[in-house]
């Protein structure tokens, strides 16, 4: 199976880089974007028995590594 | 008296914080691998600063889930004293041992220069030797030393006086300036400044000097 697991800044906590991206969209004179927030996308393939026990681990994994929940969200995606 | 140093791949400060111990207080430092599953028998394990792992997932994220950790978390809990400098700091609170993250500095620029910082408290282990509120001059060099934590916890702190230094002024975004923090057991420091970089005024300043004399003093207590 494979997993996707998303990652992004908390709404509170401040994004520097989407701040500088959107900063950048203006220099090309896209005026429409607004509240860029950057994240990540972590895939990966992932052996189990059905979606719930990949979805069991990959949350697993998820706590333990791939987001620090102190300033990030998750969205795991598992097919 | 025995003191360790962590190293990770990308750690680039060992070198600096094993010659200032050396210098500041005479003493000979082993420098560890982070693969090591054993410390050996410290009285102070210093995490220095760098870049572990090139800062890939989060600064100090992969580090701190190296096999050396187990043991240095468990030696934390016992009341061992533990200094993390710089990426040092960002590892101990990947680790739990700190409450909080460090992000990206706010202003987006890495910030490199001789910093201007509050050492808030002088009863503690890293600290004795120092005045209390004392100003002095450390180093810093870092992309993501923007101090967060959650309000709650924001509070805590600072209701059990666990900040440590603060800038003097706002540099990097973070919380209450914070630059400098202890755990609530007060064994354990994290400190975005570089002491190592300051044992010298030919390099600017030698306020560092006295946070390896205040461990040393702790030491021999």
């Amino acid at each position: 199976m494979k997993a996707r697991v998303f990652v992004r800044l908390k709404s509170e906590v401040l994004d520097p880089q989407g701040q500088a991206i959107e900063s950048a969209l203006k220099n090309l004179n896209e005026n429409n974007i607004k509240n860029i927030r950057q994240g990540k996308l972590i895939e990966m393939d992932i052996e189990a028995k059905n979606v719930q026990e990949a979805k069991k681990s990959i949350e697993d994994i998820t706590l333990k590594l791939l987001a620090n929940t102190v300033i990030e969200d998750y969205k795991i995606e598992i097919e | 008296m025995e003191i360790s140093i962590i190293r990770f791949p990308g750690t680039n400060c060992e070198v600096d914080t094993y010659n200032a111990v050396k210098k500041v207080l005479g003493i000979t430092s082993k420098i560890l691998s982070c693969k090591d599953t054993v410390i050996p028998k410290s009285d102070l394990i210093i995490i220095p600063g760098g870049f572990s792992y090139g800062d890939y997932l989060r600064s100090g994220a992969i580090a701190a889930r190296e096999p050396i950790m187990s043991d240095l978390i468990k030696k934390a809990k016992n009341g061992v004293n533990i200094l993390g400098i710089c990426n040092g700091f960002q590892i101990l609170t990947e680790c739990n041992l700190l409450p909080g993250a460090l992000l990206k500095n706010s202003t987006l620029k890495f910030i490199s220069k001789i910093t201007n910082i509050q050492i808030t408290r002088n009863d503690t282990f890293f600290s004795k030797d120092y005045d209390k509120n004392q100003s002095v001059k450390i180093p810093v060099a870092h992309h993501d030393g923007n101090y967060f934590v959650d309000q709650e916890t924001l509070r805590a702190i600072e209701e059990n006086a666990q900040v440590a230094m603060r800038y003097a002024e706002p540099i990097n975004g973070s919380l209450n300036n914070i630059a400098g923090l202890y755990n609530n057991s007060f064994n354990i420091l994290g400190m975005m400044p570089h002491p190592e970089r300051a044992i010298d005024n030919q390099t600017g300043s030698n306020d560092g000097i006295k946070l390896f004399q205040s461990m040393l003093k702790s030491m021999s207590l």
